[in-house]
């Protein structure tokens, strides 16, 4: 026998399997799966679907915002504010997300009522702070970790402007203010654009974590509502893939508009 | 525990990576379109959701296979099934990564190896392999600090890693930050010491090569 019938014998093989997956999936998905839970839950999928789109694009924004500064004191500012800096940046990235979540919502979650013990006076004044939503202590988790990921990045950004740029700057008698918003910021963030459509995205694929602290997001609605109330697993499971599959392709979509917006010279 | 997830799950990822790159590079139309569509399908997907499909849907497919042929149904070994689930994750990243590093080898390199000759193993080995390496360690430690942070994911589905024992034991006792803190600092530790290696490695692949700035 030839390699090249063997190649053929291997390749039909594998022609054959995955026509009988593909056949299997399509027969499942049209004859076997049921789709008729859309009609009751689809009002929560959409508050879902808006409380995920929430989360991911106010902790993306707060936590850019958080992140200028954080690289900024990195490359210039004193030396402690930098170690501290720096300091928070490795311990954001080298502990998981969900841990991070957990420690925030579980830790700060059960700090505050007991505070409250001892305090009497608290629970009148910061009574909101006890009956927070589940949904602040994710967001609040997600912008810090976003802080982290981006502030290692902007750091980046802010040493990759040419030194000359920020000299001619500061010969033009720019305060130092004014440099850093007109010349440094604005070279920074078009160097660190299309890293940070892979970072926007890689935050919208950790949305789904805030599930596991009760938060009622696609995935907790999924998870926590329809596969509690009808034992159906894989549909939508298979609905949500498909919902987040869409929204990083948009995600993707939007930073290239933005990208091909700002004019760059090559 | 999550440490030998880890290690198991990075190391079935990069045997997925490397065939997958091969497969990308020079491929027929068909295994590189089948390729092209498990990279993209699998980094489109948030890896949490991914995990809760493919544990569950792998787990009970499983199960029907065996019932059909005849066998009882089994109950499946937590730990295969995450270091199964995140082999197949990571497989996905590697497959981009590597593919990308073979790419960034000039392609001369290639060509003189193939003109001396080489049968196409030992050009992988004496030829591709070194000069890619330098482009995909980078990438490939970023990989591995991503895995040991995705099997706090496992706990998700109920597999008692080091999330999972840490929530257990904080909820038990109500030392939330105790607990919390010091896994976070297990982590942390792992994660340095990897930096810290990942980092001689890279030196050692980028031997002979004039240094950067």
């Amino acid at each position: 026998m030839s390699l090249k019938t063997l190649r053929l014998i291997a390749k039909t093989f594998v022609v054959f399997v995955l026509s009988t997956i593909v056949i299997g999936l399509l027969y499942w998905l049209f004859a076997a799966s049921r789709w008729d839970w859309i009609e009751k839950y689809y009002p929560l999928l959409l508050k879902g679907l808006w409380l995920t789109v929430l989360l991911w694009v106010v902790s993306s924004i707060l936590g850019i915002i958080l992140a200028v500064p954080i690289g900024l004191v990195q490359v210039t500012g004193p030396r402690w504010l930098g170690a501290i800096a720096r300091g928070f940046c490795t311990v954001i990235r080298g502990t998981p997300l969900l841990l991070q979540v957990w420690l925030i919502y579980y830790g700060f979650g059960s700090l505050f009522p007991q505070i409250a013990q001892y305090y009497p006076g608290f629970r009148q004044d910061f009574m909101w702070l006890i009956r927070l939503d589940a949904f602040w202590y994710a967001l609040f988790a997600f912008t810090l970790s976003f802080a982290g990921y981006e502030g290692e990045i902007m750091r980046g950004a802010f040493l990759g402007v040419p030194r000359g740029e920020l000299e001619a700057a500061r010969a033009f008698g720019m305060s130092p203010w004014k440099v850093l918003t007109r010349v440094w910021l604005p070279r920074a963030v078009r160097l660190v654009l299309p890293t940070l459509a892979g970072e926007v995205v890689l935050q919208l694929k950790s949305t789904p974590l805030a599930m596991t602290v009760t938060v009622m997001d696609l995935a907790g609605v999924v998870r926590n509502r329809i596969t509690q109330d009808t034992y159906i697993v894989y549909e939508p499971l298979m609905l949500l893939a498909v919902i987040y599959m869409c929204l990083t392709f948009v995600a993707v979509w939007a930073f290239g508009a933005v990208e091909r917006m700002v004019p760059q010279k090559r | 525990m999550s440490v030998a997830i880890a290690v198991l799950a990075y190391a079935l990822g990069l045997l997925i990576g490397i065939i997958g790159a091969l497969v990308k590079l020079e491929g027929s139309v068909l295994s590189r379109s089948i390729m092209n569509g498990y990279t993209t399908l699998v980094r489109a997907v948030p890896e949490l959701i991914l995990i809760l499909i493919l544990y569950y849907a792998g787990t009970a497919t499983l199960n029907q296979l065996l019932e059909g042929a005849g066998f009882s149904a089994m109950a499946i070994n937590g730990f295969a099934a995450a270091v199964l689930v995140l082999g197949f994750v990571q497989g996905a990243y590697s497959t981009e990564v590597l593919r990308a590093a073979i790419q960034a080898i000039p392609i001369g390199q290639i060509e003189a190896a193939k003109a001396y000759g080489m049968s196409p193993w030992l050009m992988f080995r004496r030829v591709t392999l070194p000069a890619m390496l330098p482009y995909a360690i980078p990438g490939l430690a970023n990989l591995w600090l991503i895995v040991t942070k995705d099997t706090a994911l496992i706990a998700v589905v109920g597999y008692t890693e080091l999330a999972l024992a840490t929530r257990q034991a904080a909820g038990n006792t109500k030392m939330y930050f105790t607990f919390f803190l010091s896994a976070g600092l297990i982590y942390l530790i792992i994660t340095l010491v990897s930096q810290r290696m990942f980092g001689i490695l890279e030196s050692y692949v980028r031997r002979g090569q004039r240094r950067l700035t």
